[in-house]
């Protein structure tokens, strides 16, 4: 018995094993599927619709890399990650790609072994309440209940920010966005504080959202972006031109309409012929079909219809373009230059 | 005369390890190490490649940085500067304390839960099936989800008690207050002179066990009973009553008063804690009352006859013949409800409990990184827990087995 469990245990070591070490891309290409890990569920950024199928922001990056490599923006299976497992699904490689409102910073960077390729959101972290508590500013939380999500940056700036300004507090850490959902409604805590954006998301799905506020203290940075496994470094650089031309394909005006009639004909700017493929051969040195960025885009469109179709003013999570405006119209995106 | 040597000065031959029975177990018993060092080598070795090919390295180094996070259940000083260990020890004494809270409730429920089963009464038997059954056929989980849910639900929000007119109020003229996010009792204030009451109390306590020794004794001599109850909480009362009264009342109450948020003050035992605890107990309960039940019904009904003959009621037979005897049943299987209800104390995430598993393989764990240490020594806290409880259990049955003269 004891034998016969040893040997389990050390075959699912070893198959983890085989899965971190070899070329991500030839492994992806060999199985004909993207595996990306997005969150549980989070209205806007990544949730399953009516069918069960997967949509929302971080979904259509996701989709976008799989279109990338395959030419067919379906080659990807989803895996839901909490904010505690999602660390450990990338580095054993049972995902191969990770788009969930993950925080990029030093030591995960670093020490956890991951390389975060790009930023497709700044973020900062909220507070909502109720409006009936009458709180204007997080400074009056003073001694306040407060629900937060495990494994995350959040409860670090937390922890941080009522340390800095000398309140208590009475944290009460959550699995996952639905049960913290539950928690905050059923007024077990006053406070519900995670990032704005999923403070917009999750408010939006409430049964009466106009009772609820955010304060307007951003606690933190969130530089919300993709991660890979350190040490592939076409993996990471694909991850990363995958992000960097959708945002350069909005600064061009390259839109999920247009892209093919723009990839047949050409176009007068050499950079979106680059960028489409027809000039030089940047889809060869990613290791990619040479009209890899038109698939990319076309699966979702370029960053700018993405953010609108799914988390933009005009949908029910209704965030606006701030920090993630172009950097030409006043935001901070920034894609190097496609040559 | 030709005689068979039967001794073993026989030639030994190779074959006779697997067909001769004197050597043939422990041939097999040899192969089987072997394979199971081999597959332990095999597994170590692959721990320690893989860590490599992940680029981690294996130290406990991490438990001396700052753990940076905050839990709500502070049993010792804990903030957010403290260290990993720290946090790590916060976790462990959480799931002690409930576990121990969990263990004790759980016995005196099921203990009565499977005395009532047996009951005569066709109402209160049915009532006790009822519970049993359909306490050990759900999953904990399910029932700590389902007790949380219902505190947080039902039970009215801090600030409901705010205001001139409030829609809810403390309960028992402001000693417990039942919030949606735990309960609050007094906590006592300890004033001058009154470590003088709690050593008049241990005293007592000191003295009424004496007095009960000395009862039974009499009784044994002697065939008198005392009404042992009256005069043993008679002893147990009133000298520290006495005392508290005459320094003038040293031991005051702090009762939770509503500030800011929430109620400050008193003693807070949090909604999962509550939650938690309860399921545990109810849920574990249910098993321990099938195991008492089975342990009653395997005393022998002659027992149980003859205590009647001799004019026992029913009370002091089920005290003085049944129960003993039953125990001897009873505490083997009882060990093992202990061990399952320690063990899924670590259920207690699900509810934002911060037990072990919270804190030293959930937040820790996930903000350092280090899986493989943090479940390692996590695994030796339920193993060395476990081996205590069956320790303490073991020395427990030993003292109550039937001794054999």
């Amino acid at each position: 018995m004891k034998v016969k469990g040893a040997i389990i245990a050390a075959a699912a070591v070893m198959a983890v094993s085989a899965a971190a070490n070899a070329a991500t891309l030839d492994d992806v290409k060999a199985k004909g599927f993207v595996q990306c890990g997005v969150s549980t569920g989070l209205a806007g950024f990544a949730f399953t619709d009516a069918n069960g199928v997967w949509d929302g922001f971080d979904v259509t990056f996701c989709r976008a890399t799989a279109a990338a490599i395959f030419g067919d923006a379906n080659a990807i299976k989803f895996t839901p990650t909490t904010g505690k497992t999602r660390f450990t699904a990338l580095a054993s490689g049972e995902v191969d790609i990770l788009y969930r409102n993950t925080t990029w910073t030093l030591s995960r960077d670093v020490d956890l072994g991951f390389t975060f390729t790009g930023v497709n959101y700044y973020d900062g972290q909220g507070f909502m309440v109720r409006k009936s508590l009458g709180v204007k500013s997080a400074k009056e939380l003073d001694g306040a209940t407060v629900c937060i999500q495990t494994g995350t940056t959040t409860e670090l700036n937390l922890a941080d920010f009522f340390r800095a300004n000398g309140m208590s507090y009475e944290p009460v850490p959550i699995e996952t966005n639905a049960e913290a959902q539950q928690k905050y409604l059923s007024n077990a805590c006053d406070v519900y504080t995670t990032d704005a954006s999923g403070l917009a998301a999750t408010r939006a799905t409430f049964e009466k959202p106009g009772e609820h506020a955010l304060l307007p203290e951003i606690i933190s940075k969130e530089p919300l972006g993709p991660l890979v496994r350190q040490g592939d470094d076409q993996w990471a650089d694909i991850s990363a031109w995958v992000l960097n031309a959708l945002i350069i394909a909005e600064e061009k005006g390259v839109t999920k309409a247009n892209v093919a009639k723009l990839a047949a004909d050409g176009s007068a700017d050499p950079e979106v012929n680059r960028l489409l493929g027809k000039e030089g051969s940047y889809g060869e040195m990613l290791g990619l079909p040479a009209d890899w960025a038109v698939h990319a885009i076309s699966a979702g469109g370029n960053y700018g219809e993405i953010f609108e179709r799914n988390v933009g003013e005009s949908t029910a999570i209704g965030l606006a373009r701030g920090l993630n405006q172009l950097w030409s119209k006043g935001g901070i995106l920034y894609a190097p230059p496609f040559r | 005369m030709a005689t068979i040597s039967s001794t073993g000065d026989t030639n030994f031959r190779i074959g006779m390890l697997i067909y001769d029975t004197r050597y043939r177990s422990y041939t097999i018993q040899i192969i089987a190490l072997i394979i199971f060092m081999l597959a332990a080598a095999w597994l170590v070795n692959n721990v320690i490649e893989n860590l490599a090919a992940l680029g981690k390295t294996f130290s406990f180094g991490f438990l001396n940085d700052t753990a940076s996070y905050d839990i709500n259940q502070r049993l010792i000083d804990y903030s957010s500067t403290s260290s990993h260990a720290r946090a790590a020890v916060v976790g462990i004494l959480n799931t002690l304390l409930v576990a121990i809270l969990g263990c004790i409730t759980a016995t005196v429920v099921g203990v009565v839960a499977g005395v009532l089963r047996l009951s005569n009464n066709w109402l209160i038997a049915r009532l006790m099936t009822i519970y049993v059954e359909g306490f050990r056929n759900i999953p904990v989980l399910v029932w700590i989800l389902i007790t949380v849910a219902v505190i947080n639900e039902t039970l009215p929000a801090p600030n409901q008690f705010r205001g001139a007119d409030p829609d809810a109020s403390p309960l028992l003229g402001g000693m417990l207050v039942l919030t949606n996010r735990g309960f609050y009792i007094p906590a006592p204030v300890m004033g001058d002179m009154s470590m003088a009451v709690v050593i008049v109390f241990l005293l007592s306590v000191g003295v009424m066990i004496g007095f009960r020794r000395w009862a039974k004794k009499r009784q044994e001599a002697t065939g008198e009973i005392l009404p042992l109850l009256p005069i043993s909480l008679g002893i147990l009362f009133l000298p520290t009553l006495l005392v508290f009264f005459l320094l003038g009342m040293p031991i005051t109450l702090e009762y939770p008063e509503l500030k800011g948020f929430n109620f400050r003050g008193g003693v807070f035992m949090r909604d999962s804690l509550i939650g938690l605890w309860l399921a545990l107990s109810l849920y574990t309960g249910a098993f321990t009352a099938e195991i008492v039940r089975a342990g009653i019904l395997a005393v022998s009904k002659g027992q149980s006859e003859a205590a009647f003959a001799l004019g026992l009621r029913p009370g002091r037979t089920m005290n003085l013949v049944i129960l003993p005897q039953a125990l001897r049943v009873i505490v083997p299987p009882l060990i093992s409800q202990y061990l399952n209800l320690t063990k899924n104390s670590s259920l207690a995430i699900a509810v934002g409990y911060m037990d072990a598993t919270g804190t030293l393989g959930g937040i820790s764990l996930n903000q350092t990184g280090k899986e493989f240490e943090c479940l390692m020594l996590l695994m030796a806290f339920y193993l060395i827990v476990s081996l205590s409880i069956s320790a303490v259990m073991n020395w427990y049955n030993e003292r109550v087995k039937l001794r054999e003269r």
